[in-house]
């Protein structure tokens, strides 16, 4: 908890707890802003055994908040992995079978070169003057990493929400390199409604009196009410109304009737200033911008000429989509549009729509149907390579 | 999943009109046993579309490529000859437009392989002839109201559909009630009499 804490710098931001590749001017990261960054590091945890054919490689593609730490204890939280009910030995993605990597992305706060991490021109945090970080280059520098790996063909690429964007941005980019890919919970572009709700996140971080700018770690500061109330704003998208109800309804805090005040009288409240005030603890206030900045300009269709299709004509990559039936953030529209591209592309691709209350969040929750699926379609990609069980 | 899974002799009529290797696309794939004795036997590369998300779920939990969609929306997005063979097996009589169903099938696949049920059998003009009601059979165990089989055809019927369209008949199979084939050599207002089932091997 410490780590994030007001007046320092975020330590885990330039010297992770995890292993991080470092690279020097010799191997600069072309950013789609039309420039270079260089230094710049990828913080990355791994977990099981790459095999002699170098062909048993699962990259996990994080979410908006999410990090490296996607299978062990996070050093910041104390909190296990975000996606230990899917990864780990003996489970779905059994790490005793497969070599799982997930690298924080640029941009982020946990050791991947982000606006936390000192500018070695400066010596100072790079605040804003990081350029703008797009999902393209994520996975630019995510290639680079499964590079220095040996790595030619990843076995499958995957991930939920902005994590599902880059894999969908692998399997475009890299088509020879991904043999299957499993997108999860998004879209092949942001919809406007979620440029808004992100803009929302953003306009309550730059409203609070201590973001100075992007400067804060200069005033030793951090715009930690701004923050959090971007979080809270995002965690009600992450969820859904039925959801709410049954969880909270109108049910008061604590208390046995209203207090004609502006207490957090409902549970509802309570509960959203908490996902608030623990967000803050674990995550750069500028971070969340850059992040949810690259995902409002993701547009893959707009990158092939307006065709969605043309984006992964001629792919071999299998594919497995997902979309959960109460997520409006990304609803199963946005899925269903990938798969009618990846069909006029001839592609191989499954498409499973998850029948569940629990909105976008679903992706990162014990749902038995989705561990089903992705099962299935891990089993079958893994005879069509090869792969011993 | 318009009629009864347990009596799918057509089944194998279907996977041996495709030879081993082909790319297959299976329209109204249910449960997914076509595409996996095909995978098993044929070793081909097979895709399924269906409507019961339950069915794709189940099926993609097996390993199969399928997705959810509706053979009458949605075939429109695969590419023209994408396919060696498209099947649609005991589909055709639930979609909504057979006739643009079955031109899309033509268009997307090399071949097109159509089974149906025969509303020409002579159980089904029984029935309707003695009791005057719509016919419930065991291969067709729906009420009128009920039933998602909203265009039923008799062989007859779908052959003239195929000669509006331009597609040729390269072989045609007609099962009967035990699911034995009828000899070749029976003129077609037998099979139109005895087949309980149908199995259409197409091209345009």
């Amino acid at each position: 908890m410490a780590a994030l804490r007001a007046g320092k710098t975020n330590n885990e931001a330039d010297q992770p707890s995890s292993p991080v590749l470092r690279f020097g001017h010799d191997k600069p990261l072309k950013l789609d802003a039309g420039t270079l960054l260089s230094p710049f590091q990828i913080a990355y945890q791994t977990y099981g055994t790459l095999n002699d054919a170098r062909s048993n490689a699962i990259l996990v593609c994080h979410a908006l908040t999410g990090d490296q730490h996607v299978a062990s204890t996070n050093p910041v939280t104390g909190k296990p992995g975000w996606w230990e009910v899917l990864i780990g030995p003996g489970k779905i993605i059994d790490t005793n079978r497969f070599f799982v990597i997930c690298s924080n992305v640029i941009g982020g706060c946990l050791g991947s070169t982000g606006p936390a991490s000192t500018d070695p021109a400066t010596g100072k945090p790079y605040g804003l003057d990081l350029p703008i970080i797009t999902i393209r280059d994520m996975v630019r520098a995510q290639q680079m990493l499964i590079d220095h790996f040996g790595i030619e063909k990843l076995f499958c690429v995957l991930g939920g929400s902005m994590g599902g964007m880059q894999v969908l941005e692998w399997a475009s980019s890299y088509p020879e390199r991904v043999f299957s890919a499993l997108p999860i919970a998004t879209g092949a572009r942001h919809s406007s409604q979620n440029i808004a709700f992100h803009e929302v996140g953003r306009q309550a971080v730059m409203a609070d009196p201590d973001w100075h700018g992007g400067k804060y770690f200069e005033h030793g500061k951090r715009p930690e009410k701004g923050l959090a109330v971007a979080r809270m704003a995002a965690h009600i998208t992450y969820l859904s109304e039925a959801a709410l109800h049954r969880k909270f309804g109108r049910n008061l805090q604590d208390r046995e009737a209203l207090t004609f005040g502006f207490d957090a009288d409902f549970q509802i409240e309570s509960y959203l200033r908490h996902q608030g005030m623990t967000f803050v603890d674990r995550f750069d206030a500028n971070s969340y911008l850059y992040m949810t900045r690259s995902m409002d300009y993701f547009d893959l269709a707009a990158d092939h000429g307006g065709r969605l299709a043309d984006a992964f004509a001629g792919t071999k990559t299998r594919f497995c989509l997902v979309s959960f039936t109460s997520d409006w953030l990304f609803p199963t529209e946005e899925s269903r549009s990938i798969v009618h591209a990846l069909n006029a592309a001839g592609a191989s691709v499954s498409f499973v729509e998850i029948e569940t209350d629990r909105g976008h969040d679903a992706f990162l929750l014990d749902e038995p149907e989705l561990f089903a699926a992705i099962n299935g379609f891990i089993g079958s990609a893994a005879r069509a390579r090869g792969l011993s069980a | 999943m318009s009629v009864n899974r347990n009596q799918r002799v057509d089944l194998e009529v279907v996977a041996n009109l495709i030879p081993s290797q082909s790319r297959v696309l299976d329209v109204g794939s249910g449960d997914g046993s076509l595409l996996e004795l095909l995978q098993d036997t044929k070793q081909v590369d097979g895709r399924g579309l269906e409507l019961s998300q339950r069915g794709v779920n189940e099926c993609v939990a097996r390993g199969l490529s399928v997705i959810q969609g509706d053979a009458d929306k949605d075939l429109e997005f695969y590419p023209d000859k994408g396919f060696d063979f498209v099947v649609l097996s005991q589909t055709l009589q639930a979609t909504r437009n057979p006739k643009l169903v079955l031109d899309e099938l033509l268009r997307i696949g090399n071949r097109a392989i159509v089974s149906f049920p025969n509303f020409g059998h002579w159980r089904v003009r029984l029935s309707l002839f003695v009791n005057g009601r719509m016919p419930v059979t065991q291969d067709l165990p729906y009420s009128w109201y009920d039933t998602p089989n909203i265009h039923f055809c008799t062989i007859r019927d779908f052959v003239n559909l195929c000669d509006e369209l331009g597609a040729t008949v390269e072989k045609a199979t007609a099962l009967d009630a035990n699911g034995q084939k009828i000899g070749l050599s029976m003129p077609w207002w037998f099979w139109n009499f005895f087949g309980q089932q149908a199995v259409f091997l197409l091209r345009r």
